[in-house]
């Protein structure tokens, strides 16, 4: 039972970073309906933002704010250069945009900032908390962060009228323009949101995994895992598909034997699967219905 | 497959014959064919063996791009994967040539047989998913494929981590040319064979099928096309073909490891069937030259700048022809009528 407990709770720890990051990847889904697999190297370089902020002697929470504002403008900078212009263009084209994007940006981090593994400094402290060794200070620091975002996201798009703009553009491009909503620049919004979203989540994950141009690719595979797990419609499912995998992954990796260690991500991947063989949606999504 | 209903599918070629290009075009288009392949013929005499190697590589992707093209570009499914599916067409040959002593053109039919069946249960769930969620599905074959490759209990077969040494294969003597020339020779034979055999799919009635189902799947449903079947079949089909170039890299390269068939293969070839252009045969062919020579001119620019140039490059070519390659000429053409006609008026 001991044992049990232990995996979950280090499951939620783990789980807590995919959830940052499904959260930032439904974000981005709900505004453009799109993946965007240039996320996490997005949020990597928002990271290095940061550490370079910090490094120049500015103080933590500085450091976060300016980065957290830096992330939206660069975000929705991207859209209006980049993806404005292949807004017609078919899904597949803007998906290799996205694959370009990736590149460049990791590239860009690695050379400005070189490929060697820097420290990157957290304001919750390290200690375990309440003197167990369940759980330590940055970890529920870290869950608590993912909530309060989850809720102040939960609180803009349901209760500002720009949210509700935001959420008819995505919705009905079409109708959401004739009431006089500004698609192109609630679709601009969604990807700074994102951006800033994912800058936040990077900020927190680089203290556990370290800060390199490659830190967010396997994060942001269980990001998006998580994400299409709880449903790409539903910004809570995805936080709690974010928790469910860092579960999984870690009771699959204690209690199934003989594959155990070498395989937890298939397996993870595996049961995912399996889940959308039931739920085609994502267990929280809402299926698309379209007119024929 | 005789049943009366199939019998009532509209997709003849009366029925295409309104919006068919003029006769002359399979004329010239025959005459570019030949011309192509006599281009093809004389690399390995002019070349290096290096290049002829690359060469051949080239080839053996736009092999690969092919058997994605099925899947997305002409029946309108999303695979992340396809890098598992070459993967296994490369074990299948390694394992068959170095622990079986099985002779390399024998292998072949033996990979597409596997890929083709792993792809058509493969084919099965992805029925009930659809786009980005379809996407995971494959990616998640991707992801796992080079983990099952290491995992320990198959090491006997696969070797492990250190993957399998693989003997090229000897050109027979009487022709007198290098291995490498054979190889390139014997490859160009294969994917020849395979591209007029994709393209006579293309052309015939499950062909149509299928990109009826691409089209709308409950309009051809409704016209009697079995929709699972043909993207079950569809997704073996794709499968055989990307794992028959795997079997063939394998034999190129001379080596398989885990780790060659990573997730970035299969978005490589993701990026050279779009590049190319979807839904075009010739099309596969540019996108494998993109996929091997992109990223070694990019490292030639700078090396410590090589993924952003590349990513650059990717930019440019979506900004230039969002079509792909195999779209551009018609681009091209249709701007330069725009203009003359611009002319006229003034």
């Amino acid at each position: 039972m001991e044992l049990l407990l232990q995996q979950v709770m280090a499951g939620l720890a783990n789980g807590a970073i995919y959830a940052g990051m499904a959260l930032a990847v439904v974000m981005i889904f709900l505004a453009i309906d799109h993946l965007n697999f240039a996320q996490g190297e997005m949020a990597t370089f928002s990271a290095y933002f940061a550490w370079q902020l910090i490094a120049w002697g500015t103080p933590y929470w500085l450091a976060f704010v300016a980065v957290v504002i830096l992330s939206f403008i660069g975000g929705v900078a991207i859209e209006r250069v980049l993806f404005k212009p292949l807004h017609n263009a078919s899904i597949l084209s803007q998906l290799v945009a996205f694959i370009a994007l990736f590149s460049i940006l990791n590239s860009a981090s690695g050379y400005i900032w070189d490929y060697t593994i820097k420290t990157f400094p957290t304001p919750f402290g390290t200690k375990p908390l309440f003197g167990s060794v369940l759980i330590d200070a940055h970890e529920a620091g870290m869950i608590g962060v993912i909530v309060v975002l989850l809720g102040f996201l939960y609180l803009f798009f349901r209760g500002t009228r720009l949210g509700l703009a935001m959420r008819a553009a995505a919705h009905n491009p079409e109708s959401a323009r004739l009431v006089g909503i500004r698609v192109g620049w609630m679709t601009a919004l969604g990807w700074g949101i994102a951006a800033a979203i994912g800058g936040v989540a990077a900020m927190l994950i680089a203290p556990v995994v370290f800060l390199d141009p490659n830190m967010m690719f396997g994060v942001l595979l269980y990001g998006f895992a998580g994400a299409v797990l709880g449903g790409l419609t539903s910004p809570g499912g995805a936080v709690l598909g974010g928790f469910a995998v860092g579960i999984i992954e870690n009771l699959a990796g204690t209690y199934i034997p003989f594959v155990g260690r070498d395989l937890k991500l298939t397996i993870a991947l595996l049961v995912i699967v399996a889940v959308l063989m039931v739920r085609p949606a994502g267990v929280f999504g809402r299926s698309a219905v379209s007119r024929v | 497959m005789t049943t009366p209903q199939q019998d009532t599918v509209p997709f003849t070629p009366a029925a295409e014959a309104p919006t068919a290009p003029p006769a002359t075009r399979p004329a010239i288009r025959h005459w570019m064919m030949a011309g192509a392949l006599l281009v093809a013929v004389v690399p390995p005499f002019l070349f290096q063996g290096f290049v002829v190697f690359q060469l051949t590589q080239v080839m053996i992707y736009g092999l690969a791009i092919l058997g994605l093209n099925l899947l997305t570009g002409f029946n309108g499914q999303f695979s992340v994967g396809h890098g598992a599916f070459y993967g296994l067409g490369a074990y299948v040959t390694a394992i068959l040539m170095q622990r079986y002593g099985i002779a390399y053109y024998w292998t072949l039919p033996a990979a597409g047989g596997i890929c083709f069946t792993v792809g058509c249960l493969f084919g099965l769930p992805a029925l009930r998913l659809q786009g980005l969620y379809l996407a995971l599905a494959t990616f998640a074959a991707a992801v796992a494929l080079p983990q099952l490759l290491k995992f320990h209990a198959f090491e006997g077969w696969t070797g492990g981590v250190q993957g399998i040494v693989v003997e090229q294969p000897n050109a027979p003597t009487f022709l007198h040319i290098d291995d490498d020339q054979w190889l390139y020779y014997f490859t160009m034979a294969v994917v020849l064979i395979m591209f007029v055999g994709a393209a006579n799919l293309v052309k015939s009635r499950s062909g149509r099928a299928m990109m009826a189902i691409r089209d709308h799947q409950i309009a051809a449903t409704s016209m009697g096309i079995n929709a699972p079947l043909y993207k079950t079949l569809t997704f073996g089909v794709s499968a055989l073909y990307t794992g028959v170039a795997g079997a063939l890299g394998a034999l190129a390269v001379q080596f398989v490891a885990p780790d060659s068939f990573s997730l970035f293969l299969s978005i490589s070839f993701l990026v050279g069937l779009i590049l190319g252009g979807i839904g075009s045969l010739p099309g596969c062919l540019f996108g494998g030259l993109f996929v091997l020579y992109v990223p070694n001119i990019a490292a030639e620019v700078s090396r410590g700048l090589a993924g952003a140039i590349y990513g650059v490059i990717m930019l440019l070519v979506i900004f230039v022809m969002p079509s792909g390659a195999a779209g551009f000429p018609r681009l091209v053409m249709a701007r330069l009528s725009r203009l003359r006609n611009r002319n006229d008026q003034l």
